[in-house]
Protein backbone atom coordinates (compact mmCIF):
# COMPACT_ATOMS: atom_id res chain seq x y z
CA UNK A 1 0.00 0.00 0.00
CA UNK A 2 1.27 3.47 -0.75
CA UNK A 3 -1.04 5.91 0.99
CA UNK A 4 -0.50 9.62 0.81
CA UNK A 5 1.71 10.92 3.65
CA UNK A 6 1.04 14.03 5.72
CA UNK A 7 2.52 15.71 8.76
CA UNK A 8 -0.64 17.45 9.98
CA UNK A 9 -4.17 16.14 9.49
CA UNK A 10 -7.50 17.56 10.60
CA UNK A 11 -10.33 15.11 11.32
CA UNK A 12 -13.93 15.74 12.25
CA UNK A 13 -17.25 13.93 12.19
CA UNK A 14 -20.93 14.25 13.00
CA UNK A 15 -21.66 17.29 10.84
CA UNK A 16 -25.41 16.85 11.41
CA UNK A 17 -26.20 19.49 8.74
CA UNK A 18 -24.35 22.17 10.71
CA UNK A 19 -23.08 23.93 7.59
CA UNK A 20 -21.95 26.97 9.58
CA UNK A 21 -19.67 24.99 11.87
CA UNK A 22 -18.42 22.96 8.90
CA UNK A 23 -17.30 26.07 7.02
CA UNK A 24 -15.55 27.37 10.15
CA UNK A 25 -13.76 24.07 10.81
CA UNK A 26 -12.42 23.91 7.25
CA UNK A 27 -11.20 27.49 7.47
CA UNK A 28 -9.64 27.02 10.90
CA UNK A 29 -7.92 23.72 10.02
CA UNK A 30 -6.42 25.18 6.84
CA UNK A 31 -5.28 28.22 8.77
CA UNK A 32 -3.49 25.93 11.23
CA UNK A 33 -1.69 24.21 8.41
CA UNK A 34 -3.63 20.95 8.10
CA UNK A 35 -2.57 19.30 4.84
CA UNK A 36 -5.44 16.83 4.72
CA UNK A 37 -9.01 17.21 5.94
CA UNK A 38 -11.03 14.13 6.86
CA UNK A 39 -14.75 14.01 7.49
CA UNK A 40 -15.74 10.76 9.21
CA UNK A 41 -19.41 10.84 8.25
CA UNK A 42 -22.96 11.58 9.42
CA UNK A 43 -23.42 14.65 7.28
CA UNK A 44 -27.10 14.99 7.99
CA UNK A 45 -29.42 14.82 11.05
CA UNK A 46 -30.39 17.30 13.70
CA UNK A 47 -29.66 20.56 11.81
CA UNK A 48 -31.29 22.50 8.96
CA UNK A 49 -30.89 22.39 5.15
CA UNK A 50 -29.09 19.07 4.71
CA UNK A 51 -28.23 19.88 1.10
CA UNK A 52 -25.69 22.49 2.13
CA UNK A 53 -23.07 20.25 3.74
CA UNK A 54 -22.32 17.94 0.76
CA UNK A 55 -21.62 20.95 -1.44
CA UNK A 56 -19.18 22.45 1.08
CA UNK A 57 -17.36 19.14 1.54
CA UNK A 58 -16.97 18.59 -2.21
CA UNK A 59 -15.91 22.15 -2.96
CA UNK A 60 -13.26 22.09 -0.21
CA UNK A 61 -11.72 18.78 -1.17
CA UNK A 62 -12.46 17.16 2.18
CA UNK A 63 -11.95 13.37 2.10
CA UNK A 64 -15.28 12.06 3.34
CA UNK A 65 -16.37 8.71 4.77
CA UNK A 66 -19.91 7.36 4.64
CA UNK A 67 -21.51 7.23 8.09
CA UNK A 68 -24.63 5.30 9.04
CA UNK A 69 -26.79 8.36 8.36
CA UNK A 70 -25.33 8.86 4.89
CA UNK A 71 -25.69 5.17 4.22
CA UNK A 72 -29.38 5.28 5.15
CA UNK A 73 -30.00 8.32 2.95
CA UNK A 74 -28.11 6.84 0.00
CA UNK A 75 -30.14 3.66 0.20
CA UNK A 76 -33.41 5.42 1.00
CA UNK A 77 -33.87 3.35 4.17
CA UNK A 78 -36.70 4.28 6.50
CA UNK A 79 -34.44 4.79 9.52
CA UNK A 80 -31.01 6.24 10.32
CA UNK A 81 -29.29 3.08 11.64
CA UNK A 82 -28.02 5.10 14.59
CA UNK A 83 -28.43 2.06 16.78
CA UNK A 84 -30.66 3.55 19.49
CA UNK A 85 -32.76 1.14 21.51
CA UNK A 86 -34.86 3.40 23.72
CA UNK A 87 -38.24 4.68 22.51
CA UNK A 88 -37.40 8.20 23.73
CA UNK A 89 -34.19 8.25 21.67
CA UNK A 90 -35.92 6.78 18.64
CA UNK A 91 -38.72 9.35 18.73
CA UNK A 92 -36.31 12.22 18.03
CA UNK A 93 -34.09 10.17 15.73
CA UNK A 94 -37.14 9.52 13.55
CA UNK A 95 -38.13 13.20 13.42
CA UNK A 96 -34.73 14.35 12.27
CA UNK A 97 -34.29 11.49 9.82
CA UNK A 98 -37.60 12.16 8.13
CA UNK A 99 -36.79 15.86 7.82
CA UNK A 100 -33.32 15.11 6.43
CA UNK A 101 -34.51 12.50 3.94
CA UNK A 102 -37.22 14.85 2.68
CA UNK A 103 -34.76 17.68 2.18
CA UNK A 104 -31.81 15.91 0.61
CA UNK A 105 -31.63 16.05 -3.19
CA UNK A 106 -31.35 12.83 -5.14
CA UNK A 107 -27.93 13.78 -6.49
CA UNK A 108 -26.54 14.29 -2.97
CA UNK A 109 -27.94 10.98 -1.80
CA UNK A 110 -26.33 9.25 -4.75
CA UNK A 111 -23.02 10.94 -3.93
CA UNK A 112 -23.21 9.66 -0.34
CA UNK A 113 -23.57 6.17 -1.73
CA UNK A 114 -20.21 6.52 -3.47
CA UNK A 115 -18.29 7.44 -0.31
CA UNK A 116 -15.90 4.86 1.16
CA UNK A 117 -16.64 3.37 4.60
CA UNK A 118 -13.03 3.87 5.72
CA UNK A 119 -9.85 5.65 4.64
CA UNK A 120 -6.19 4.91 5.08
CA UNK A 121 -3.41 7.45 4.98
CA UNK A 122 -0.08 8.14 6.65
CA UNK A 123 0.81 10.60 9.34
CA UNK A 124 4.61 10.71 9.07
CA UNK A 125 5.57 7.05 9.28
CA UNK A 126 2.34 6.00 11.01
CA UNK A 127 -0.55 4.19 9.41
CA UNK A 128 -3.86 5.98 10.06
CA UNK A 129 -7.21 4.23 9.70
CA UNK A 130 -10.26 6.50 9.71
CA UNK A 131 -13.76 5.04 9.98
CA UNK A 132 -17.22 5.99 11.26
CA UNK A 133 -18.24 3.89 14.29
CA UNK A 134 -15.40 1.40 14.51
CA UNK A 135 -13.32 -0.45 11.93
CA UNK A 136 -15.57 -3.48 12.36
CA UNK A 137 -19.00 -1.91 12.45
CA UNK A 138 -20.31 1.34 11.01
CA UNK A 139 -22.65 2.07 13.92
CA UNK A 140 -20.65 0.76 16.86
CA UNK A 141 -20.58 3.21 19.76
CA UNK A 142 -17.08 3.74 21.16
CA UNK A 143 -17.53 5.79 24.32
CA UNK A 144 -14.62 6.62 26.56
CA UNK A 145 -16.11 4.90 29.59
CA UNK A 146 -17.08 1.65 27.85
CA UNK A 147 -14.12 1.01 25.56
CA UNK A 148 -11.28 -0.99 27.13
CA UNK A 149 -7.71 -0.20 26.14
CA UNK A 150 -7.00 -3.86 25.30
CA UNK A 151 -10.02 -3.84 22.96
CA UNK A 152 -8.56 -0.86 21.05
CA UNK A 153 -5.12 -2.43 20.90
CA UNK A 154 -6.67 -5.52 19.38
CA UNK A 155 -8.44 -3.40 16.76
CA UNK A 156 -5.10 -1.81 15.84
CA UNK A 157 -3.56 -5.23 15.37
CA UNK A 158 -6.46 -6.71 13.49
CA UNK A 159 -6.76 -3.74 11.14
CA UNK A 160 -3.03 -3.02 10.89
CA UNK A 161 -3.22 0.58 12.03
CA UNK A 162 -1.09 2.73 14.35
CA UNK A 163 -3.79 5.35 14.74
CA UNK A 164 -7.53 4.70 14.58
CA UNK A 165 -9.99 7.57 14.23
CA UNK A 166 -13.75 7.31 14.57
CA UNK A 167 -16.83 9.37 15.44
CA UNK A 168 -20.56 8.33 15.71
CA UNK A 169 -21.05 9.03 19.43
CA UNK A 170 -20.74 12.82 19.31
CA UNK A 171 -18.26 12.97 22.21
CA UNK A 172 -14.52 13.35 21.64
CA UNK A 173 -11.84 11.51 23.59
CA UNK A 174 -8.51 9.86 22.99
CA UNK A 175 -6.46 7.03 24.45
CA UNK A 176 -2.75 6.36 24.14
CA UNK A 177 -2.09 2.70 23.33
CA UNK A 178 0.88 0.40 23.66
CA UNK A 179 3.75 1.07 21.25
CA UNK A 180 2.86 4.78 20.93
CA UNK A 181 -0.23 3.86 18.97
CA UNK A 182 -3.29 6.07 19.40
CA UNK A 183 -7.03 5.93 19.31
CA UNK A 184 -9.32 8.95 19.04
CA UNK A 185 -13.01 9.49 18.76
CA UNK A 186 -13.03 12.90 17.10
CA UNK A 187 -16.49 13.79 18.39
CA UNK A 188 -18.90 15.94 16.39
CA UNK A 189 -18.92 19.37 14.81
CA UNK A 190 -22.70 19.31 14.42
CA UNK A 191 -23.63 19.88 18.02
CA UNK A 192 -21.78 20.80 21.22
CA UNK A 193 -20.25 18.17 23.48
CA UNK A 194 -22.91 18.15 26.23
CA UNK A 195 -20.76 20.35 28.45
CA UNK A 196 -22.78 23.57 28.67
CA UNK A 197 -20.61 25.32 26.05
CA UNK A 198 -21.88 26.23 22.58
CA UNK A 199 -18.63 25.50 20.71
CA UNK A 200 -17.96 22.29 18.79
CA UNK A 201 -14.76 20.20 18.55
CA UNK A 202 -12.50 18.75 15.90
CA UNK A 203 -9.13 16.97 16.00
CA UNK A 204 -5.67 17.92 14.75
CA UNK A 205 -3.13 15.14 14.34
CA UNK A 206 0.59 15.82 14.22
CA UNK A 207 3.42 13.52 13.22
CA UNK A 208 6.20 13.03 15.73
CA UNK A 209 7.60 10.59 18.27
CA UNK A 210 5.04 9.91 19.50
CA UNK A 211 2.42 11.34 17.15
CA UNK A 212 -0.16 13.51 18.92
CA UNK A 213 -3.81 14.42 18.70
CA UNK A 214 -5.11 17.76 19.88
CA UNK A 215 -8.81 18.55 20.21
CA UNK A 216 -9.66 22.04 19.02
CA UNK A 217 -12.72 23.87 20.41
CA UNK A 218 -14.32 26.06 17.80
CA UNK A 219 -16.93 28.77 18.14
CA UNK A 220 -19.23 29.42 15.19
CA UNK A 221 -22.35 31.46 14.56
CA UNK A 222 -24.59 29.13 16.56
CA UNK A 223 -27.28 31.80 16.92
CA UNK A 224 -27.85 31.89 13.17
CA UNK A 225 -27.99 28.10 13.12
CA UNK A 226 -30.60 28.14 15.89
CA UNK A 227 -32.66 30.68 13.92
CA UNK A 228 -32.50 28.55 10.79
CA UNK A 229 -33.59 25.50 12.80
CA UNK A 230 -36.58 27.40 14.16
CA UNK A 231 -37.51 28.58 10.66
CA UNK A 232 -37.39 24.97 9.50
CA UNK A 233 -39.65 23.99 12.43
CA UNK A 234 -37.13 21.53 13.83
CA UNK A 235 -37.84 20.37 17.40
CA UNK A 236 -37.30 22.97 20.11
CA UNK A 237 -35.22 20.39 21.98
CA UNK A 238 -32.63 20.43 19.18
CA UNK A 239 -32.49 24.22 19.17
CA UNK A 240 -31.99 24.23 22.93
CA UNK A 241 -28.90 22.02 22.55
CA UNK A 242 -27.36 24.41 20.01
CA UNK A 243 -28.08 27.41 22.25
CA UNK A 244 -27.09 25.93 25.61
CA UNK A 245 -24.50 23.25 24.89
CA UNK A 246 -26.52 20.58 26.75
CA UNK A 247 -27.89 17.50 25.00
CA UNK A 248 -31.63 17.19 25.39
CA UNK A 249 -32.33 14.12 23.22
CA UNK A 250 -30.84 10.74 22.36
CA UNK A 251 -29.46 10.51 25.88
CA UNK A 252 -30.52 7.00 26.78
CA UNK A 253 -27.68 5.50 24.79
CA UNK A 254 -25.06 7.23 26.98
CA UNK A 255 -23.14 5.14 29.51
CA UNK A 256 -23.46 6.35 33.09
CA UNK A 257 -20.17 8.25 33.27
CA UNK A 258 -20.99 10.29 30.15
CA UNK A 259 -24.61 10.70 31.18
CA UNK A 260 -23.75 12.15 34.57
CA UNK A 261 -21.59 14.87 33.03
CA UNK A 262 -24.60 16.32 31.18
CA UNK A 263 -27.55 18.27 32.49
CA UNK A 264 -30.31 15.82 31.53
CA UNK B 1 -13.60 -29.90 23.88
CA UNK B 2 -15.85 -28.71 21.05
CA UNK B 3 -18.06 -31.75 21.04
CA UNK B 4 -21.10 -29.58 21.46
CA UNK B 5 -21.03 -28.72 17.78
CA UNK B 6 -22.63 -32.06 17.06
CA UNK B 7 -26.36 -31.50 16.93
CA UNK B 8 -28.87 -34.29 17.25
CA UNK B 9 -31.55 -32.78 15.01
CA UNK B 10 -30.57 -32.34 11.35
CA UNK B 11 -31.95 -28.82 10.96
CA UNK B 12 -30.38 -27.32 14.10
CA UNK B 13 -28.57 -24.07 13.29
CA UNK B 14 -25.06 -23.84 14.68
CA UNK B 15 -24.27 -20.39 15.99
CA UNK B 16 -20.67 -19.15 15.76
CA UNK B 17 -19.23 -16.75 18.33
CA UNK B 18 -18.36 -13.75 16.15
CA UNK B 19 -16.28 -12.04 18.83
CA UNK B 20 -16.17 -12.40 22.60
CA UNK B 21 -17.51 -8.90 23.26
CA UNK B 22 -19.34 -9.61 26.52
CA UNK B 23 -17.95 -11.77 29.27
CA UNK B 24 -20.45 -12.74 31.93
CA UNK B 25 -19.70 -13.98 35.43
CA UNK B 26 -22.11 -16.13 37.41
CA UNK B 27 -20.53 -14.36 40.35
CA UNK B 28 -23.37 -14.97 42.80
CA UNK B 29 -23.80 -18.62 41.87
CA UNK B 30 -27.45 -19.63 42.10
CA UNK B 31 -27.92 -18.18 45.55
CA UNK B 32 -30.53 -15.47 45.93
CA UNK B 33 -32.46 -13.90 48.76
CA UNK B 34 -35.58 -13.85 46.55
CA UNK B 35 -37.35 -16.63 44.70
CA UNK B 36 -39.01 -15.04 41.68
CA UNK B 37 -41.34 -17.45 40.02
CA UNK B 38 -40.01 -16.82 36.50
CA UNK B 39 -36.32 -17.21 37.29
CA UNK B 40 -34.95 -19.31 34.46
CA UNK B 41 -32.38 -20.98 36.67
CA UNK B 42 -34.59 -21.21 39.77
CA UNK B 43 -32.28 -19.28 42.07
CA UNK B 44 -33.19 -19.06 45.73
CA UNK B 45 -31.89 -19.13 49.30
CA UNK B 46 -31.04 -22.83 49.12
CA UNK B 47 -30.02 -23.38 45.50
CA UNK B 48 -26.33 -24.23 45.44
CA UNK B 49 -26.03 -25.82 42.00
CA UNK B 50 -23.54 -23.05 41.25
CA UNK B 51 -21.33 -21.53 43.91
CA UNK B 52 -20.05 -18.01 44.28
CA UNK B 53 -16.96 -17.01 42.34
CA UNK B 54 -14.02 -15.58 44.22
CA UNK B 55 -11.63 -12.77 43.36
CA UNK B 56 -8.81 -15.03 42.20
CA UNK B 57 -11.08 -16.94 39.79
CA UNK B 58 -12.35 -13.68 38.34
CA UNK B 59 -8.86 -12.18 38.20
CA UNK B 60 -7.58 -15.08 36.08
CA UNK B 61 -10.46 -14.75 33.65
CA UNK B 62 -9.96 -10.99 33.39
CA UNK B 63 -6.35 -11.55 32.41
CA UNK B 64 -7.43 -14.07 29.72
CA UNK B 65 -10.14 -11.70 28.52
CA UNK B 66 -7.61 -9.04 27.66
CA UNK B 67 -6.06 -11.17 24.93
CA UNK B 68 -9.50 -11.96 23.53
CA UNK B 69 -10.47 -8.30 23.29
CA UNK B 70 -13.51 -8.47 25.58
CA UNK B 71 -15.40 -5.18 25.58
CA UNK B 72 -17.81 -5.40 28.53
CA UNK B 73 -18.12 -7.42 31.74
CA UNK B 74 -21.45 -8.49 33.25
CA UNK B 75 -22.09 -9.84 36.74
CA UNK B 76 -25.12 -11.92 37.59
CA UNK B 77 -26.31 -14.65 39.92
CA UNK B 78 -28.22 -15.38 42.01
CA UNK B 79 -27.92 -12.05 43.69
CA UNK B 80 -24.37 -10.73 43.11
CA UNK B 81 -24.43 -8.52 46.20
CA UNK B 82 -24.69 -11.61 48.40
CA UNK B 83 -21.12 -12.36 47.33
CA UNK B 84 -18.87 -10.79 49.98
CA UNK B 85 -16.08 -10.35 47.45
CA UNK B 86 -18.22 -8.51 44.92
CA UNK B 87 -16.75 -5.08 45.64
CA UNK B 88 -13.10 -6.15 45.26
CA UNK B 89 -14.16 -8.10 42.16
CA UNK B 90 -15.75 -5.01 40.63
CA UNK B 91 -12.75 -2.92 41.55
CA UNK B 92 -10.46 -5.41 39.77
CA UNK B 93 -12.75 -5.58 36.74
CA UNK B 94 -12.94 -1.82 36.33
CA UNK B 95 -9.19 -1.79 35.75
CA UNK B 96 -9.90 -3.75 32.55
CA UNK B 97 -13.14 -2.30 31.24
CA UNK B 98 -16.77 -1.37 31.94
CA UNK B 99 -18.83 -3.51 34.33
CA UNK B 100 -22.55 -4.07 34.75
CA UNK B 101 -24.13 -5.71 37.78
CA UNK B 102 -27.61 -7.24 37.58
CA UNK B 103 -29.22 -6.97 41.00
CA UNK B 104 -32.58 -7.08 42.73
CA UNK B 105 -31.46 -4.03 44.76
CA UNK B 106 -32.83 -5.42 48.01
CA UNK B 107 -29.48 -5.98 49.73
CA UNK B 108 -27.78 -2.59 49.41
CA UNK B 109 -27.01 -1.19 52.87
CA UNK B 110 -25.35 2.22 53.15
CA UNK B 111 -21.84 0.84 53.63
CA UNK B 112 -22.13 -1.20 50.42
CA UNK B 113 -23.34 1.86 48.54
CA UNK B 114 -20.52 3.93 49.92
CA UNK B 115 -17.93 1.39 48.87
CA UNK B 116 -19.61 1.05 45.48
CA UNK B 117 -19.39 4.78 44.95
CA UNK B 118 -15.71 4.81 45.83
CA UNK B 119 -15.01 2.01 43.33
CA UNK B 120 -17.02 3.79 40.64
CA UNK B 121 -15.40 7.17 41.14
CA UNK B 122 -11.90 5.75 40.99
CA UNK B 123 -12.53 4.20 37.59
CA UNK B 124 -12.23 5.49 34.04
CA UNK B 125 -14.81 2.91 32.99
CA UNK B 126 -18.53 2.96 33.68
CA UNK B 127 -20.06 0.82 36.38
CA UNK B 128 -23.70 0.19 35.56
CA UNK B 129 -26.19 -1.11 38.12
CA UNK B 130 -29.17 -2.87 36.57
CA UNK B 131 -32.12 -3.28 38.86
CA UNK B 132 -34.70 -5.92 37.98
CA UNK B 133 -38.34 -5.35 38.73
CA UNK B 134 -41.36 -6.99 37.16
CA UNK B 135 -43.99 -4.33 37.36
CA UNK B 136 -44.48 -0.63 37.96
CA UNK B 137 -46.34 -1.25 41.22
CA UNK B 138 -46.53 -3.77 44.07
CA UNK B 139 -49.73 -5.09 42.51
CA UNK B 140 -47.94 -6.22 39.37
CA UNK B 141 -44.44 -6.83 40.74
CA UNK B 142 -44.98 -8.65 44.01
CA UNK B 143 -46.98 -11.63 42.74
CA UNK B 144 -43.91 -12.51 40.66
CA UNK B 145 -40.99 -11.44 42.85
CA UNK B 146 -42.51 -11.86 46.30
CA UNK B 147 -44.44 -9.93 48.91
CA UNK B 148 -42.90 -6.55 49.70
CA UNK B 149 -40.18 -6.78 47.04
CA UNK B 150 -41.41 -3.76 45.09
CA UNK B 151 -41.03 -1.44 48.06
CA UNK B 152 -37.63 -2.92 48.91
CA UNK B 153 -36.36 -2.56 45.32
CA UNK B 154 -37.55 1.07 45.20
CA UNK B 155 -35.72 1.68 48.46
CA UNK B 156 -32.62 0.24 46.75
CA UNK B 157 -33.14 2.52 43.76
CA UNK B 158 -33.41 5.57 46.02
CA UNK B 159 -30.22 4.49 47.77
CA UNK B 160 -28.37 4.16 44.47
CA UNK B 161 -29.58 7.61 43.41
CA UNK B 162 -28.44 9.07 46.72
CA UNK B 163 -24.96 7.76 46.07
CA UNK B 164 -24.83 9.25 42.59
CA UNK B 165 -25.69 6.18 40.51
CA UNK B 166 -28.12 6.18 37.60
CA UNK B 167 -29.48 2.64 37.82
CA UNK B 168 -30.97 1.05 34.72
CA UNK B 169 -34.37 -0.29 35.67
CA UNK B 170 -35.04 -3.51 33.83
CA UNK B 171 -38.49 -4.95 33.64
CA UNK B 172 -39.55 -8.19 32.06
CA UNK B 173 -42.96 -7.55 30.56
CA UNK B 174 -45.64 -10.20 30.46
CA UNK B 175 -46.97 -11.15 27.04
CA UNK B 176 -50.30 -9.47 27.64
CA UNK B 177 -51.62 -6.82 29.96
CA UNK B 178 -48.23 -5.34 30.77
CA UNK B 179 -47.75 -1.81 32.01
CA UNK B 180 -46.60 0.82 29.57
CA UNK B 181 -43.27 2.53 29.38
CA UNK B 182 -44.94 5.66 30.76
CA UNK B 183 -46.18 3.76 33.81
CA UNK B 184 -42.60 2.83 34.65
CA UNK B 185 -41.42 6.39 34.02
CA UNK B 186 -44.06 7.79 36.32
CA UNK B 187 -43.34 5.33 39.10
CA UNK B 188 -39.64 6.09 38.97
CA UNK B 189 -40.09 9.84 38.84
CA UNK B 190 -42.30 9.54 41.90
CA UNK B 191 -39.43 7.69 43.58
CA UNK B 192 -37.19 10.69 42.88
CA UNK B 193 -35.53 9.45 39.68
CA UNK B 194 -35.74 12.57 37.52
CA UNK B 195 -34.58 11.13 34.20
CA UNK B 196 -35.09 7.42 34.70
CA UNK B 197 -33.11 4.95 32.65
CA UNK B 198 -35.43 2.10 31.78
CA UNK B 199 -34.96 -1.03 29.75
CA UNK B 200 -38.20 -2.81 29.09
CA UNK B 201 -37.73 -6.27 27.76
CA UNK B 202 -40.35 -6.56 25.06
CA UNK B 203 -42.85 -9.40 25.37
CA UNK B 204 -42.23 -10.50 21.79
CA UNK B 205 -39.57 -9.12 19.55
CA UNK B 206 -40.93 -11.03 16.59
CA UNK B 207 -44.50 -12.14 16.29
CA UNK B 208 -45.05 -15.84 16.59
CA UNK B 209 -46.78 -15.64 13.25
CA UNK B 210 -43.56 -14.57 11.57
CA UNK B 211 -41.85 -17.57 12.97
CA UNK B 212 -44.62 -19.87 11.87
CA UNK B 213 -44.58 -18.55 8.35
CA UNK B 214 -40.86 -19.36 8.25
CA UNK B 215 -41.44 -22.95 9.14
CA UNK B 216 -43.34 -23.79 12.26
CA UNK B 217 -41.96 -26.73 14.14
CA UNK B 218 -44.09 -28.85 16.35
CA UNK B 219 -41.90 -28.43 19.38
CA UNK B 220 -41.07 -24.79 18.75
CA UNK B 221 -37.35 -25.06 18.18
CA UNK B 222 -35.05 -22.86 16.15
CA UNK B 223 -34.44 -24.22 12.68
CA UNK B 224 -31.82 -23.35 10.08
CA UNK B 225 -34.52 -21.87 7.91
CA UNK B 226 -35.51 -19.48 10.69
CA UNK B 227 -31.96 -18.09 10.77
CA UNK B 228 -32.22 -16.88 7.16
CA UNK B 229 -31.98 -13.10 7.24
CA UNK B 230 -32.21 -13.10 11.06
CA UNK B 231 -30.03 -10.61 12.91
CA UNK B 232 -28.07 -13.06 15.04
CA UNK B 233 -26.54 -10.29 17.17
CA UNK B 234 -29.87 -10.57 19.02
CA UNK B 235 -28.59 -13.85 20.45
CA UNK B 236 -26.26 -13.58 23.39
CA UNK B 237 -24.31 -16.61 22.22
CA UNK B 238 -23.16 -14.73 19.10
CA UNK B 239 -21.03 -12.37 21.18
CA UNK B 240 -20.88 -13.63 24.79
CA UNK B 241 -19.88 -16.45 27.08
CA UNK B 242 -20.42 -16.93 30.81
CA UNK B 243 -17.88 -18.06 33.36
CA UNK B 244 -19.06 -19.86 36.48
CA UNK B 245 -17.34 -21.43 39.48
CA UNK B 246 -17.43 -24.67 37.54
CA UNK B 247 -16.45 -23.81 34.01
CA UNK B 248 -17.38 -21.76 30.99
CA UNK B 249 -20.87 -22.04 29.54
CA UNK B 250 -22.41 -20.77 26.34
CA UNK B 251 -24.85 -18.31 27.94
CA UNK B 252 -26.47 -17.43 31.29
CA UNK B 253 -29.77 -18.96 30.23
CA UNK B 254 -28.49 -22.49 29.71
CA UNK B 255 -26.12 -23.00 32.66
CA UNK B 256 -28.45 -25.68 34.01
CA UNK B 257 -27.83 -27.80 30.96
CA UNK B 258 -24.65 -29.94 30.94
CA UNK B 259 -24.45 -29.67 27.13
CA UNK B 260 -23.98 -25.92 27.50
CA UNK B 261 -20.70 -26.36 29.37
CA UNK B 262 -17.95 -25.67 26.87
CA UNK B 263 -14.82 -26.16 28.93
CA UNK B 264 -12.69 -24.98 31.80
CA UNK B 265 -11.16 -21.92 30.20
CA UNK B 266 -12.32 -19.06 28.03
CA UNK B 267 -10.23 -20.37 25.15
CA UNK B 268 -12.17 -23.62 25.31
CA UNK B 269 -15.41 -21.73 25.23
CA UNK B 270 -14.94 -20.00 21.90
CA UNK B 271 -16.41 -22.62 19.58
CA UNK B 272 -19.80 -22.55 17.82
CA UNK B 273 -22.91 -23.85 19.57
CA UNK B 274 -26.01 -25.66 18.26
CA UNK B 275 -29.27 -23.85 19.11
CA UNK B 276 -31.05 -26.98 20.15
CA UNK B 277 -32.67 -26.03 23.42
CA UNK B 278 -36.25 -24.92 23.80
CA UNK B 279 -34.82 -21.84 25.54
CA UNK B 280 -33.06 -20.92 22.29
CA UNK B 281 -36.48 -20.58 20.74
CA UNK B 282 -37.58 -17.91 23.24
CA UNK B 283 -34.21 -16.27 22.90
CA UNK B 284 -34.82 -16.12 19.17
CA UNK B 285 -38.24 -14.56 19.71
CA UNK B 286 -37.44 -12.17 22.51
CA UNK B 287 -34.02 -11.06 21.34
CA UNK B 288 -31.25 -9.44 23.36
CA UNK B 289 -32.61 -9.71 26.84
CA UNK B 290 -29.36 -9.23 28.63
CA UNK B 291 -26.99 -6.56 27.33
CA UNK B 292 -27.31 -2.86 28.15
CA UNK B 293 -27.81 -1.83 24.54
CA UNK B 294 -28.23 -4.02 21.53
CA UNK B 295 -25.23 -2.52 19.75
CA UNK B 296 -23.57 -5.87 19.46
CA UNK B 297 -21.10 -5.98 16.63
CA UNK B 298 -20.00 -8.72 14.36
CA UNK B 299 -22.58 -8.05 11.69
CA UNK B 300 -21.30 -5.34 9.39
S1 LIG C 1 -30.48 -19.75 24.99
FE1 LIG C 1 -30.14 -18.01 23.60
S2 LIG C 1 -28.07 -17.28 24.03
FE2 LIG C 1 -28.27 -19.34 24.92
S3 LIG C 1 -27.50 -20.73 23.32
FE3 LIG C 1 -29.73 -20.60 23.03
S4 LIG C 1 -30.02 -18.94 21.55
FE4 LIG C 1 -27.93 -18.76 22.32
FE1 LIG D 1 -23.24 7.78 13.19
Amino acid sequence: MSEATFSRIAAFGGVYSNHLALARVIEDARHRGAEALLCLGDLGAFGPHPDRTPAILRDSGVQTIRGNYDDSLARGLDECQCGYTDPRDNYFARLSYQYTLRNTREENRAWMGTLPDSLRLRLGNRQVLACHGSPRQMNEFLWESTTPTHFLERLCERYEADIILCTHTGLHWQRPLEGSRLFANVGAIGRPANDGETNVWYALLDEGEPPTIEFVPLAYDHQTLADEMRDEKLPGEFVETIETGWWTTCLEILPSKERRRGKY
Amino acid sequence: MRLNVVATRPDVPVQPLHALDHLWFQVGGTLCNLECNHCFISCGPTNDSFGMMDLSQVQRLLEDSRRLGVKEYYFTGGEPFLNRQLLPILEATLRYGPATVLTNATVLPARTLEELRRVDQASLYSLEIRVSIDGASPATNDPIRGEGTFARAMEGVRGLLRYGFLPIITAMQPETGGESFDDFCQTLRAAGYKHPRIKLLPPLRLGREIVRSRGYTEHERVTREMMDGYDDSQLLCSHSRIATDRGVYVCPILIDSPAARLGDTLEEGLGPFPLEAAACYSCYLYGAICSNVSASPGQA
